[in-house]
């Protein structure tokens, strides 16, 4: 990938990455959901330095109506970088890459989302990136999921996502953007753990077949982790409510 | 914002769709082809005059152009000694009936972006060697993907275009003056474009549990979801997207990449023998179109001669209402009979080309009007 400035050592002697974790170890992750008021459901999730506030709206009537397709919902969605979420200003009109990734976060969420229940309807998803150091998709993906689950539409599983990197011809789990950009491969997944189906995969950089396979393990292993706090936390939700009650 | 789309590409009738699935099921198509057949492959190489490198790509009846043009910059704060590369894609509304005039949308925008980090991550462009005065002037490598007509796999079309275009591309002679201000004479060329890598897409579209290679038109409009990978000369994977309604398993995945890198390295060879040797590749299709003579004239269903027997007894099996189901000869080739080499060497003979060229006039119009944002170096990520 293209460095900015010298490329820092990503791995060092006793085999720990730059910040210090193990080639398997995610970064400190917090994640809570109904962060907003107005929002049939949303959801904030923070993986080290890359934050994420993502936002439901729907089932609600399609507009424009030409959208609307009568024997399911549609699915809309914008995944969004805030001006100060890089380390130069990002300009607030939506760039080429912010139009692919809001379609691959859309595609990956399509296959869980029972839209067949609410035909002509739409359900949008809103993703604003406050803070992005690297997985910004991936982290957008397990808030815009648990912003489904918090306004309470029907889905088959909730996705959860994370990034695999080569970094340093190593293969690490959940890069961070200087591994990003100084590594030699970055591989964003999501799935389904319960269905034990993929729903995102892209590559970026270059894997041999067998580090391909590899890499899609190491990140399977992570996605469950991840699927694991986010049941925790929509759980916690609902335990809240009945201690308030 | 993207949206689920509400028509799809193509609509073709269910019961169509139904005998696509099932014969696939069968491993066969409905055109004859094997699941992993691409179909026929023509490419001119230094098809625009106009263009520093350009190619001209037939995929089955997909067409596409792909023209380089090369331009002198000022390179990213981050790169001061390195060339830039620009790819973006258009797809024109005369190519299909839904496509529509206007910027580039979703579809276009992750067409461009998949064949930039193909190029970009394989570091297939030597981008060191083009800068002109380091830090100041560099030169830029315009990519521009020109759909003209679409039915299908419009990604693996233009890749091999740009593979194709890339290795067609020189460097114009130029001039650097007192003042540090470049000047570019086109009329010569003093080098070719230095090219490290080569590399190429292969899309996969899975249907049910199946995965086929280079759907068409009808093909993508009943897929599930398709992968795209692309693959270097080495067999190195340097690119993945996956797309589509649908999800994947582990396992359609890892053997996704391995029909990936398989059909990736035969379709390099293939372009590079095209662009390389196209004497020889000129010769053997001027071979080709004694043996089938009427393969000129497009669009007539001529090729109903033998789409391979096994597929033609599948096709009677699933057609419950044959009347209803013609399956469209025009596409159905013989395929499997066929020796390999033929298809090797696509290229079109002089005359064809000539005719051909007629149509560049006005795609190149439109092309210097588009003026496309320019693809950051790098994502902000």
């Amino acid at each position: 990938m293209g460095g900015k400035g010298e490329k820092p050592k990503l791995i060092m002697d006793d085999g720990r990455r730059h910040d210090g974790r193990a080639f398997n170890e995610l970064r400190p992750i917090k994640m809570e959901v109904g962060v907003l008021n107005n929002a049939n459901g949303s959801a904030y999730v923070e993986f080290g330095k890359t934050r994420v506030i993502a936002a439901v709206y729907g089932p609600r009537e399609a507009q424009p109506k030409h959208i609307a397709i009568p024997y399911r919902a549609v699915l809309r969605c914008r995944y969004h970088m805030a001006p100060f979420s890089t380390d130069e200003r990002k300009s607030p009109a939506p760039s080429r890459r912010e139009i692919e990734l809001s379609k691959v976060i859309r595609e990956a969420l399509e296959p869980v989302v029972m839209t067949e229940l609410f035909p002509r309807a739409s359900i949008d998803i809103f993703i604003e990136v406050i803070s992005a150091d690297g997985g910004t998709r991936t982290t957008s993906l397990t808030a815009a999921s648990l912003a489904l689950a918090d306004a309470g539409i029907p889905m088959r599983d909730i996705v959860a996502a994370v990034a695999v990197g080569k970094v340093d011809g190593v293969l690490v789990l959940d890069i961070d953007q200087v591994e990003d950009n100084f590594g030699e491969a970055d591989m964003p997944v999501a799935a389904a753990p319960a269905l034990d189906e993929i729903t995102l995969l892209q590559l970026n950089g270059t894997l041999t077949k067998e580090e391909f396979e590899e890499g899609l393990e190491l990140a399977l292993k992570g996605i469950r982790q991840i699927y694991s706090i986010q049941k925790e936390t929509l759980r916690n939700k609902y335990l809240k409510v009945e201690v308030e009650e | 914002m993207s949206l689920t789309p509400s028509t799809p590409d193509y609509i073709i009738p269910k019961l169509k769709a139904e005998t696509i699935a099932a014969i696939v099921k069968k491993g066969t198509r409905l055109d004859g082809r094997g699941l992993k057949d691409y179909r026929k492959l023509t490419i001119i190489p230094n098809y625009l005059p106009k263009a520093d490198g350009s190619a001209y790509v037939k995929l089955g009846n997909t067409q596409v152009l792909v023209g380089v043009k090369m331009e002198v910059g000022t390179p990213y704060s981050d790169a001061p000694n390195e060339g830039v590369i620009v790819v973006s894609a258009e797809f024109v509304p005369m190519a299909s009936p839904v496509f529509e005039p206007g910027p580039p949308d979703e579809n276009a925008i992750e067409l461009a972006r998949v064949i930039d980090r193909s190029i970009r991550e394989t570091h297939a462009i030597e981008l060191e060697k083009l800068a002109i005065i380091p830090g100041k002037k560099v030169w830029m490598v315009w990519i521009d993907i020109y759909v003209l007509d679409h039915d299908g796999n419009l990604t693996d079309a233009a890749s091999i275009g740009t593979l194709a275009a890339l290795m067609t591309a020189k460097i114009p002679k130029f001039e650097i003056t007192e003042d540090e201000q470049v000047l570019i004479d086109k009329s010569t060329y003093v080098g070719e474009l230095p090219l490290r890598k080569k590399v190429v897409t292969v899309t996969i579209g899975k249907i049910k549990d199946a995965l086929i290679v280079d759907p068409d038109q009808e093909e993508e409009s009943v897929l599930d979801s398709k992968i795209m990978i692309a693959v270097d000369e080495d067999g190195v994977i340097a690119g993945i997207q996956k797309a589509g309604l649908a999800s994947i398993t582990k396992e359609e995945a890892i053997k996704a990449a391995e029909i990936a890198i398989e059909k990736g390295k035969e379709m390099i060879q293939k372009v590079t023998q095209v662009v390389q040797r196209p004497a020889e590749a000129a010769e053997e299709a001027e071979e080709e179109k004694a043996e089938e003579k009427t393969e000129e004239v497009e669009e007539t269903p001529l090729e109903e001669e033998v789409p391979s027997e096994e597929a033609e007894e599948v096709e009677k099996e699933e057609l419950e209402k044959p009347e209803e189901e013609k399956p469209t000869p025009e596409e159905a080739e013989p395929q499997q009979e066929e020796p390999p080499k033929k298809e090797e060497a696509p290229a079109v003979p002089e005359e064809e080309k000539a005719e051909e060229a007629e149509q560049e006039e006005k795609p190149e119009e439109d092309l210097e009007k588009e003026s496309e944002e320019t693809e950051s170096l790098k994502p902000s990520e």
